[in-house]
């Protein structure tokens, strides 16, 4: 038969199925648009979350996480084969949407690829499907073979997914093979007639199946090429329209997932979107109670999870055997909209979520330290959604009994211990402290330069008041004018606010932002990380804020502090990274470098640290509540400690330290294992002149170097 | 079901350090935060509760002074539908009897199904819900740890009694109740919910308007004085067992065993 004959038969197999192919088009394309319709439904009942502004940073948000698959490679087989599909993925749409019009349009080219631009393509996309089927192959075994623990559904949580994920991913298989017989049988057919035929990349997947055709009649290279349209065109719509009822409902909503994301990070969300703190009394309800108290960008998220499992297995609390689990936070509620928003029929039914799909005690396991939405490769938030659903239990009136009583003594005493608030610097007056280093308390004739923040656990637990002696006698040694508020500090709320208690948490900041700003200070120091990130981001028109640790690298460097070489060669320490610190706030080389500065000590990493560390259990009202679970999560950190061979944990957080000498009694290493603040560690080192001056001069040094310079000026 | 539930503001044992005035003969007020009786706070709970179930609504009162509004729209602010303050120069240093008194006067203006009391104020002596009873000439129950609403104007309570054990009792309405901790989990009060019944009314009611006879009540009508507080002298200090910890164990379950203390 002569060449032009036979493709034109081929052409032929096509142009008969013109009315079916369009139909199936007509058919998928209005179905798809349904279902989305029906998706969208609950987003247009939710809350309000403002999330249109910025446009650019939201496209660099694109650009790294969406495009540039930022957080894959934290988890180096996943994150690679993600890679692999995501960019194969990528390089198919375009063909994928040609072959689709082909069927009801034979000649069509997409535009700009005619030619020899298109002929480059088609080797790219030839790979490309070869490549993603390679994957999904690896991806079934995988999880048939190999079965990744994190995959795994507990019986508590519902029903295994592994059967749709391996249908989704042999769906996609079929689409690969499907898409390259169809071009393959093509190509057979075009070489048959000795036409120079469209090259296919050498050990492709159409290439091979171009090379199991040859020999085969024309008339079954018709039928392949017909019914490899046809499959592809069926596939490709089944799982359009099946996506949005399952995991992989992100390949569509991950672009808007990520556009949309939160950029400011550190920042809280407000009760109500667009709600100042003057009108919120005027707000019925607090929180998230029912699943439409959710915002649409919450909604979406719950559409977006892929089910990969990473929060989960970063998430302390469900390594401790607590009742949580980030994962399913996300899954139940997604069910959830599934469920009560079906594709036919009446939507939503208005039922409180806590009770029904959350249990209380899920809510209120978090420690809010972020490491699941450090690890989410589609940038889904928890902590927001976590503090909404405690401020709705809050509103209720749902709070444990084990967390009123402090609340009610944040309330009345503005520390959640109910000590009085006379005694909140009590700490000041130790013996063998007090006259070798006065720490002034501000107020309107005593003025500084620099607030030293101290917060409720530091001023009155009898452990971490070392923690605030120890960082008077650095802001002393380094020559700091320094003050404290005394009395007039309140508890910093950070924990008030994070728990849910929003009005409570405007009380105390409201007090602290006017005892602060009524102190004249110009800047402001803590040594306790939630009042650092308090202060930072929860509050306003406050002077700047530094935590000890960026303080004390900085002047390690300046070389005001210089550091005695450590007693006992035996030590091995390790650096715990404190959640509001380190991945709340990116400190995370100050502290380090602070240690390798002191000469002789010996520092290991734990496995998890930096953005990946492990919370201590958690801090402020975290310490009052008992949860339910396996294994304290500090006892698990320690641990972690042990095997990176360390015996001496260093944090820079007075609950870190409270937690991690706890679990060590707990886990039975006393005597092993030590715990210590940088601050106490910083102070232990520092080297003092030997000149027979006492540690702290009693006159407030902090002038001398101030009139030292001037007179140096003035020379 | 119209629920009375009388209330009293105390000194906040969990979060004062408690200390003898100069003089001995009271406890040291400059410093103290007050709170709602924690009792108290579980006999509204248990009063909202049972109106959630059966409908009516729940009233707070207490006897004092504007000082003691503070607790009332605390209650409020759980969810109580009215708070009412009696207060009256004459009330001034009234005994357990004139409190009871005073009460009785509010009680027979309204129309109250059941009244409920704390079983016991944290710095008194649990006697104004019986007295009350009595002087209302109503059935009285006390140390309550559960009530449920039957048919015909009754109600099944009980009370934990020796041992753990309980006895369950049928009363009629209307009825005092003194009402033991424990009976439920009192619901949280937010701060929001305080702000928002900071604006809410609070009727004040004096001694005519409670056609209270001026001289049942106050310090002149008060059978009971105070005379003097009596701090314990310390006794001696704890035994310290300095075995291993393995004979640690063994010896405290011994001792324990031998006070009676383990079964």
């Amino acid at each position: 038969m002569h060449g032009i004959q036979i493709t034109a038969s081929l052409t032929s197999w096509l142009t008969q199925g013109y009315g079916l192919f369009l139909f199936i088009h007509l058919l998928g394309a209005a179905s798809f648009a349904y279902i989305v319709a029906r998706r969208l439904v609950p987003l247009l009942r939710a809350e309000r979350d403002l999330r249109f502004d910025r446009p650019l940073a939201r496209m660099g948000k694109v650009l790294k996480f969406w495009m540039g698959q930022w957080k894959h490679p934290r988890y180096k087989t996943a994150g690679l084969m993600h890679i692999l599909i995501f960019a194969g993925f990528i390089l198919l749409a375009m063909r994928a949407f040609t072959v689709l019009i082909v069927g009801v349009s034979q000649n069509f080219v997409m535009p700009g690829l005619s030619g020899e631009a298109g002929h480059v393509y088609e080797v790219l996309t030839d790979y490309a499907a070869t490549v993603v089927f390679l994957c999904m192959v690896f991806a079934i075994v995988r999880r048939v073979v190999f079965k990744p623990a994190r995959y795994e559904v507990p019986a508590k949580f519902g029903k295994a997914h592994k059967a749709d994920a391996i249908f989704l991913l042999v769906l996609i298989a079929i689409l690969m093979v499907a898409d390259s017989g169809f071009e393959a049988a093509k190509a057979a057919a075009q070489m048959q007639a000795g036409e120079i035929a469209e090259f296919s990349a050498a050990l492709s997947l159409p290439w091979l199946l171009k090379m199991l055709f040859v020999s085969f009649p024309v008339s079954t290279l018709g039928k392949l090429y017909f019914s490899g349209y046809l499959l592809h065109e069926i596939t490709f719509y089944f799982l359009l329209c099946y996506r949005p009822f399952g995991i992989q409902f992100h390949v569509e909503t991950s672009l808007f997932n990520v556009y949309f994301s939160k950029l400011d990070k550190n920042r809280l969300k407000p009760v109500r979107w667009g709600i100042s703190d003057e009108h919120l009394g005027q707000v019925k309800s607090f929180g998230v109670k029912t699943f439409e108290d959710f915002t649409w960008k919450h909604m979406l998220d719950f559409y977006s999870c892929a089910d990969c499992g990473r929060c989960s297995d970063n998430c302390p609390a469900n390594a401790a055997g607590r009742p949580l689990s980030p994962r399913f936070i996300t899954i139940k509620a997604r069910d959830y909209a599934f469920q009560h928003y079906p594709m036919f029929g009446h939507s939503g039914n208005g039922r409180a979520l806590v009770g029904n799909i959350y249990s209380e005690d899920e809510i209120w396991s978090c420690t809010t330290c972020g490491a699941c939405e450090a690890e989410c490769p589609l940038l889904v938030e928890y902590i927001d959604k976590i503090v909404d659903l405690r401020r709705g239990l809050i509103d209720d009136g749902n709070v444990p009994q084990s967390l009123q009583k402090p609340l009610k003594a944040l309330e009345s005493r503005g520390n959640p211990y109910g000590k009085m608030e006379k005694k909140r610097a009590e700490w000041t007056t130790a013996k063998d402290f007090q006259q070798p280093c006065p720490v002034k308390t501000l107020n309107q004739t005593n003025g500084a330069d620099r607030l030293f923040f101290v917060d409720s656990i530091t001023s009155y637990d009898n452990r971490m008041q070392s923690i605030a002696r120890a960082t008077a006698r650095i802001l002393d040694h380094v020559g700091e004018d320094f003050g404290i508020l005394g009395t007039l500090e309140k508890d910093s709320g950070h924990e008030v606010r994070r728990f849910g208690e929003e009005t409570l948490f405007m009380v105390l900041r409201d007090h602290n932002t006017e005892a602060i700003k009524a102190a004249g200070v110009q800047r402001i120091v803590t040594a306790d990380p939630h009042a650092y990130n308090a202060l930072k981001h929860d509050y306003t028109g406050v002077p700047p804020v530094e935590h000890i640790s960026q303080l004390i690298a900085r002047e390690v460097k300046s070389g005001k502090i210089k550091f005695n070489p450590v007693a006992g060669s035996d030590k091995v320490y390790t650096y715990h990274d404190p959640c509001y610190l380190g991945r709340h706030n990116q400190v995370y080389d100050d502290p380090r470098e602070v240690l390798d500065a002191i000469p002789g000590l010996r520092r290991v990493e734990m496995k998890r640290s930096r953005d990946r560390s492990f919370c201590c259990g958690g801090g402020g009202l975290m310490l009052f509540y008992e949860p339910k679970e396996e294994e304290r999560i500090g006892v698990k950190r320690v641990r972690m400690a042990a095997e990176a061979g360390a015996n001496v944990i260093v944090t820079a957080c007075p609950f870190c330290l409270a937690n991690i000498e706890d679990a060590i009694k707990v886990a039975g290493l006393e005597g092993k294992m030590a715990a210590i603040d940088l601050a106490e560690l910083t102070e232990q080192q520092i080297a003092r002149a030997e000149t027979g001056v006492p540690a702290c001069p009693l006159e407030p040094s902090s002038t001398q170097p101030d009139m030292q310079e001037r007179a140096i000026a003035r020379r | 079901m119209e629920i009375l539930v009388c209330v009293r503001r105390v000194p906040d044992t969990s979060e004062n350090e408690i200390q003898l005035n100069s003089a001995g003969n009271d406890i040291e007020r400059d410093e103290l935060v007050y709170s709602i009786n924690e009792p108290d706070n579980y006999a509204v709970e248990e009063a909202l509760q049972i109106v959630a179930k059966v409908g009516g609504s729940v009233s707070v009162v207490t006897v004092g002074s504007e000082d003691d509004e503070e607790i009332l729209r605390r209650e409020m602010a759980m969810g109580a539908n009215h708070g009412i303050l009696l207060t009256d120069d004459a009330f001034t240093g009234s005994d357990g009897r004139g409190i009871a008194t005073i009460l009785k006067g509010f009680v027979q203006q309204g129309n109250y199904d059941l009244i409920l009391t704390g079983v016991q104020a944290e710095d008194g002596g649990a006697q104004v819900g019986g007295m009350l009873a009595a002087m209302l000439d109503y059935p009285f129950a006390s140390l309550l740890t559960s009530i449920e609403v039957l048919e015909g104007k009754k109600l099944r309570i009980s009370r934990e009694i020796e041992g753990g054990n309980k006895e369950i009792s049928e009363i009629d309405l209307p009825c005092v109740l003194s009402i033991q901790t424990g009976i439920n989990e009192p619901r949280y009060v937010g701060m929001k919910g305080i702000r928002a019944a900071q604006s809410l009314p609070i009727p004040t009611y004096g001694a005519s308007d409670l056609r209270v006879a001026l001289s049942t009540v106050g310090e002149s009508a008060a059978k009971i004085k105070r005379v003097d507080y009596f701090v314990p002298v310390l006794g001696k200090g704890a035994k310290m067992l300095t075995g291993s910890r393995e004979e640690n164990v063994e010896k405290v379950a011994e001792l324990l065993a031998a006070q009676g203390g383990l079964k």
